[in-house]
């Protein structure tokens, strides 16, 4: 099945009961399964006006306590960046998928990842952070959006599933997992189900004394302080040896997973490191192997914004060259084996 | 002489769906009076425990801090899209929004027009003053032609800012909307009718209608630079002229 689909069948079973999207390429194919699978295990499905109102059917729909997603590709997710701040300061979990594409503006709609600034740093307005995964396959992707859903709901952070439109559109042979009951999942005392028996529930992100903000805000960065302890997922391969490193996530790290073995094949010392979560970012094993390693080649579909934070992790212990494809062009195994040769001393 | 307090009938009282929190509105305001029209139905109604509020932003924005219900604030002109939301996942609850003129017929226009065109079985309480409050009393889509206010000094010019918006006429061209009306509060007499149609727009949510519109047309004394009682003529002797009164659509 195609990675869109496999994503929607993914979440519906992970107990999304609300889907809310609209149209947009490379992702169509997830609004239209949601549409078909929805009716049948009796969740809601509307094919909302705009990106704007999809977003805030989720803030409604979450804020009544179900697992609730949308999806979009990049000029759609910009739109939803205010109703993404609002879930962030309301506590909401929603999890939304951004099958990206190439921008900015209209751009095109071949695979990119030029949204990684939006997803990881914000995107929409104020101190808020999207826990970002990252599929390379469909398999993961899967894995990954039943993750996001628990996450979701574990630290009441709105969680993003960062895909391209190579992954929306390519097919592979999946295996799915078995079918979550959403009756079974934990309670939410906090959420508005007519106040009958308890105290009025409120589901806001307004706190006009600065005091109240103050904090209310540093409670939510304490909880981004844990998920940054306790919720680092990445994936490394042949590195135990290695004297060069590439860094890549997504589809690029599909790609460069391919590069790493011919280059094994060749006699070149090169790992590969695959940040699975994109925030928080895997900043300790970077550290680490920046001692061990002369070079750490990063490789983005991108003019360079994941390499932002791998030269944080990795300050000056290595040589941190960059190799970007950009408008939406896919760097080939070829592409990222000439530049780990040009960057092996 | 001595009043027994003991031996005298309560025949008036606050609203059981309100709090104790005092409004935040100016003196004058017909924020308020809505307000407790809305806490009256839901007492009379008995939906207290089964009501949601869908607050939205302007000097209404604290209000699920008024009712004694849960509540939601939403985004600016999000209101309808968020009570769709909670709407749809769980139909035996009762929403109803409260938006301000710039919420519903600027910043938020497509998400209060398709909310009513798929039939959302919620209520919408429209509150029209024909000016931006919260932020200082800027020109709203329903300010009148020569009306003035903070962005347009001289008056609002048809040339520059076209005319005051009727929305719910808007509305009332769709075919979903089961309840349409357009009421004010400038005089008991109004303020009976006002409390009657936002009776009829929660009870044909109960019984699973549809969608309803209620446009209150309000004052607003302060960016109004009025006493309330000028702003309440100023309501009788222009406002309702640019806004008809009455239903303009009762399919129930």
């Amino acid at each position: 099945m195609t990675g869109n689909e496999a994503m929607a069948e993914a979440a519906i079973r992970a107990g999304c009961r609300a889907y809310f999207g609209y149209p947009i390429t490379p992702q169509n194919e997830m609004l239209e399964c949601m549409a078909a699978r929805m009716p049948a295990v009796g969740g809601v499905f509307v094919q909302a006006e705009s990106e704007v109102a999809a977003i805030n059917m989720c803030y409604g729909a979450s804020a009544a306590g179900v697992r609730t997603m949308t999806s979009s590709s990049s000029p759609g997710i910009s739109l939803k960046m205010e109703g993404i701040s609002y879930l962030a300061g309301a506590d909401l979990p929603c999890v939304v998928i951004n099958v990206a594409r190439g921008g900015p503006g209209l751009g095109n709609i071949a695979p990119a990842q030029g949204d990684y600034f939006q997803a990881t740093k914000g995107g929409g307005h104020g101190d808020y952070h999207m826990i970002v995964l990252g599929p390379a396959t469909i398999a993961e992707a899967i894995e990954l959006v039943m993750l996001a859903f628990d996450l979701t709901d574990k630290y009441r952070v709105p969680v993003m599933v960062l895909s391209d439109g190579m992954m929306g559109q390519m097919m592979e042979p999946v295996a799915l997992p078995e079918p979550i009951d959403p009756t079974s999942l934990p309670a939410k005392p906090w959420a508005l189900t007519g106040a009958s028996g308890r105290d009025p529930n409120a589901i806001t992100s307004y706190a006009l004394d600065p005091r109240d903000l103050k904090r209310i805000n540093t409670q939510r960065q304490t909880r981004y302080r844990q998920i940054e302890e306790k919720e680092v997922r990445y994936r490394e391969t042949e590195t135990s040896d290695a004297t060069i490193v590439i860094v890549a996530y997504g589809t690029v790290a599909r790609i460069a997973r391919t590069a790493v073995t011919v280059a094994r094949s060749q006699g070149i010392k090169v790992g590969l490191v695959q940040p699975i979560t994109l925030w928080p970012f895997p900043y300790a094993p970077l550290r680490a192997l920046s001692s061990q390693v002369s070079t750490i080649l990063t490789v983005e579909m991108s003019a360079g914004q994941m390499v932002e934070d791998v030269r944080l992790a990795v300050a000056d212990r290595a040589e941190t060259p960059f190799y970007g494809e950009l408008g939406g062009v896919v760097p080939t195994p070829k592409d990222i084996l000439r530049e780990v040769k040009r960057n092996v001393s | 002489m001595s009043v027994n307090v003991q031996n005298m009938i309560k025949v008036f009282e606050r609203p059981r769906s309100l709090t104790d929190a005092q409004f935040s509105y100016c003196p004058g305001c017909h924020h308020g009076l809505v307000a407790r029209i809305i806490a009256h139905t839901i007492d009379e109604l008995g939906i207290q425990d089964r009501v949601i509020v869908v607050g939205s932003v302007g000097c209404s924005v604290t209000m699920y801090e008024w009712f004694r219900c849960d509540g939601i604030q939403a985004a600016h002109g999000r209101a309808s899209a968020v009570a769709t939301g909670i709407k749809r996942v769980n139909p035996d609850l009762i929403v109803f929004t409260y938006q301000g003129d710039g919420d519903m017929a600027a910043i938020g226009t497509a998400e209060s027009i398709h909310a009513a065109n798929r039939g959302e079985n919620i209520t919408v309480v429209f509150i029209n003053n024909q000016v931006y409050g919260m932020t200082g009393g800027q020109m709203a889509p329903t300010t009148l032609i020569g009306q003035r206010a903070t962005s347009c000094p001289d008056g609002r010019n048809a040339q520059l800012a076209g005319y005051p918006i009727r929305f719910a006429e808007i509305i009332a061209q769709l075919d979903a909307p089961v309840y349409v009306s357009r009421q004010a509060l400038y005089d008991h007499k109004r303020i009976v009718a006002a409390s009657r149609a936002i009776r009829k727009a929660f009870q044909y949510q109960i019984e699973g209608k549809g969608y309803s519109l209620v446009e209150m047309l309000a004052n607003c004394p302060t960016n109004w630079r009025m006493s309330p009682v000028e702003a309440n003529g100023h309501l009788l002797n222009e406002v309702v002229k640019a806004f008809p009164l009455g239903d303009l659509v009762d399919r129930g």
